[in-house]
């Protein structure tokens, strides 16, 4: 279980939020909502351990996540912004390193059962160079039907991806609580999932 | 196990990443080479001279091309995005930049060692100076990445850093290039070099030990 | 007495608005004393002469370099595992103060180099070493400059601060290696002439008149970085809320 205690969030000199407080339990996701500038990605940043905070705590099974940072990073999946793809390595490569650099297991099979799914699986020999931004968006997603962790903190998931891709994560996120995983994410529109999985929270003064 | 799986698969990583960017490595290995052509140019080409030049001329050429390649190691990956989930994984962040630094210096630091000996006979350099300048290179050479990291690491997606990065670094590295120059006018002069040497081999060990870890807390404060 | 309670800024910036003016005041007389040893009681140098009084500036502000560089690393490690946001200014508000008396050891040294050896730069192992170190004071202020963030600004100058105060000995070693190696024992600073009392403690004196110097300066410099903070920190506020 994932908890925020009393978070304070600065960029620069700018307050973003003060004793700011959330909890996350098993099979729940958390939509973070909220205008540009917010402090949406500075808060999904902190929670995944990549950012620390002036004040406040962030728990892991009540420990704090900066105490037994290896042990929470291995439970977690963080997908941001930016795609994390590496242009000159062909999409399987991409796909092979970032599973190996999590020490999951590699089985050439279930990655190409993978990107069968995300629909890359033909251009799994092509360079990432010449993804467009929502494969990308689709490759970096593809993670998620193969590393089974806990957490996810996904920062616009939905960014670039089109309606048939859509529904394809939407489903995978059902999956994923319905099997008592936990979701936090920020995106534009509210994710069409279960109503009684989904809890909003906004952010904002 | 997991661990050494880890390990193995960034230095994979990050070696293929070069190999598929070649032209980064050869521009990097021909500055150094037009570097150190250019100094008989500048001062002329006598013998006694060259053989009271070479040593400095080369290692200060070294010196340079290896800073001109630091920027490669942390700001390509950090514009991707894949330097975030560098982060992320579940191993000590000291253990990872450690592996990036020997990647780094496999294709920054050592394409200069072998390249040297070619250079030493330009300066007319005997078999033995130029085996001397061939160790304190190998010896020498991955400090230059050891110390260069923390530097990159440091001044990680700022405007115009490349500058900075040099202010930064290379003070740092004289006490590399006086002992790793020193070892080779020594050999020429005909003194030992063990004790420049095995001086170097001395910073190396702390640096080895002390500088990814220190580039690692570098490098988290750079992407708050 | 709850010594926490000056390590925010805001209670500070009124104790070194008071404290400052009294060090450099101390200073001042101290200077004054000083230079008054070093011009009228200190006695001609049998070999060097006259020009040999400049080392009563010359060695203390070496001095002065090489402790501030330390104390600067002092503050950056005090900062780094405390996190506390004061000793990080103090750090920044040193800076300068050890550039200059580092850029003084260097102008005095080529000064004194001139009549000496001839030559307005010897590559003298310690004016090597002094070199170098502004070299590193520079780095420092150039990479507080470059980071617009004051926060990763503070931290990255001090990780900065401790991996070359680290190197400072390692330097100052291999430069005399090196000295060696290409001059022999040729050209020394150390070759001052023996010390009589009067002129050890007219350095002594010069180098107290210093350290408060930089202490009431440090002082001042570090209002300044507290108000400049302290004002962005309410201009923002201000713009957010006008918004």
């Amino acid at each position: 279980m994932l908890k925020v205690r009393a978070l304070e969030c600065r960029r620069g000199a700018s307050l973003l939020m003060s004793d700011f407080n959330m909890s996350l339990e098993a099979g729940q996701l958390i939509h973070l909502q909220g205008a540009n500038g917010t402090g949406k990605t500075s808060l999904l940043r902190i929670i995944s351990g990549l950012s620390t905070q002036e004040t406040g705590k962030v728990l892991w099974n009540d420990v704090d996540i900066r105490t037994a940072r290896e042990d929470y990073s291995s439970n977690l999946i963080y997908i941001g912004h930016q795609p994390a793809i590496k242009d000159d390595l062909t999409v399987l490569e991409n796909l092979t390193v970032s599973l190996k650099l999590n020490g999951v297991k590699v089985d050439i099979k279930r990655l190409e059962e993978a990107l069968e799914v995300v629909g890359l699986a033909r251009r799994k020999n092509l360079p990432a160079r010449v993804l467009s931004q929502g494969q990308r968006r689709r490759l970096s997603l593809a993670r998620l039907w193969l590393d089974q962790r806990p957490l996810w903190i996904l920062d616009e998931p939905f960014n670039a991806l089109d309606v048939q891709a859509n529904k394809l994560l939407e489903e995978r996120l059902d999956q994923h609580l319905v099997s008592s995983g936990m979701c936090i994410l920020t995106s534009h529109h509210t994710p069409n999932i279960d109503k009684k999985l989904l809890t909003e929270v906004s952010l904002g003064l | 196990m997991k661990i050494a799986g880890i390990l193995q698969a960034l230095l994979w990583r990050d070696i293929k990443l070069a190999m598929r960017r070649q032209s980064d490595v050869v521009a990097t290995l021909f500055f150094f080479v037009v570097a150190v052509s250019l100094f008989p140019l500048g001062i002329g080409s006598a013998p006694s001279l060259m053989h009271a030049i070479g040593p400095g001329v080369i290692w200060v050429a070294a010196l340079l091309s290896s800073m001109l390649s630091l920027n490669r190691l942390f700001s390509s990956d950090y514009a991707d995005g894949t330097l975030e989930q560098l982060l992320l994984v579940p191993m000590p962040l000291t253990l990872i930049l450690a592996i990036k630094i020997f990647a780094h210096w496999i294709v920054a630091g050592l394409p200069l060692v072998i390249l040297a000996p070619i250079l030493g006979l330009q300066f007319d350099m005997g078999a033995k100076d130029i085996g001397i300048l061939v160790l304190s290179l190998i010896l020498g050479t991955p400090l230059l990445s050891l110390i260069g990291a923390i530097g990159a690491a440091l001044i990680l997606g700022m405007r115009g850093g490349g500058v900075l990065l040099a202010i930064l670094v290379l003070p740092l590295y004289i006490p590399v290039l006086i002992f790793g120059a020193g070892a080779v006018t020594a050999s020429v002069n005909g003194i030992s070099p063990e004790g420049a040497l095995s001086l170097i081999a001395a910073m190396l060990t702390l640096g080895v030990v002390f500088a990814p870890f220190a580039a690692a807390v570098a490098l988290r404060i750079s992407l708050e | 007495m709850n010594w926490y309670k000056f390590s925010s800024p805001k209670t500070f910036y009124p104790v070194a608005g008071s404290l400052a003016p009294y060090f450099l005041g101390v200073a001042g007389a101290l200077l004054i004393l000083g230079l008054y040893i070093a011009f009228f009681l200190a006695p001609t140098d049998f070999q060097q002469g006259e020009a040999y009084r400049i080392i009563f500036v010359h060695v203390p502000a070496a001095w002065m370099s090489m402790f501030v560089y330390l104390i600067m690393a002092g503050w950056s490690v005090v900062g780094l595992s405390l996190n506390s946001k004061l000793s990080y200014m103090m750090a920044q508000a040193l800076a300068p103060t050890g550039a200059i008396f580092t850029f003084l050891a260097l102008v005095t040294g080529s000064l004194w180099g001139k009549p000496m050896w001839g030559a307005w730069w010897v590559w003298d192992a310690r004016l090597t070493s002094e070199l170098i170190l502004l070299f590193l004071y520079v780095g420092y202020m150039a990479l507080h400059s470059a980071l617009d963030d004051v926060r990763r600004a503070d931290r990255a100058t001090a990780v900065f601060a401790l991996v070359s105060a680290v190197n400072v000995p390692i330097i100052y070693f291999s430069v005399k290696w090196w000295n060696t190696l290409h001059q022999g024992a040729s050209v020394s600073l150390t070759q001052a002439p023996a010390m009589a009392k009067i002129m050890l403690m007219g350095m002594l004196i010069m180098s107290i008149s210093f350290w408060m110097y930089t202490i009431g300066v440090a002082l001042l410099r570090l209002q300044c970085i507290i108000a400049e903070r302290e004002r962005e920190i309410i201009w923002m506020n201000e713009a957010q809320r006008s918004e």
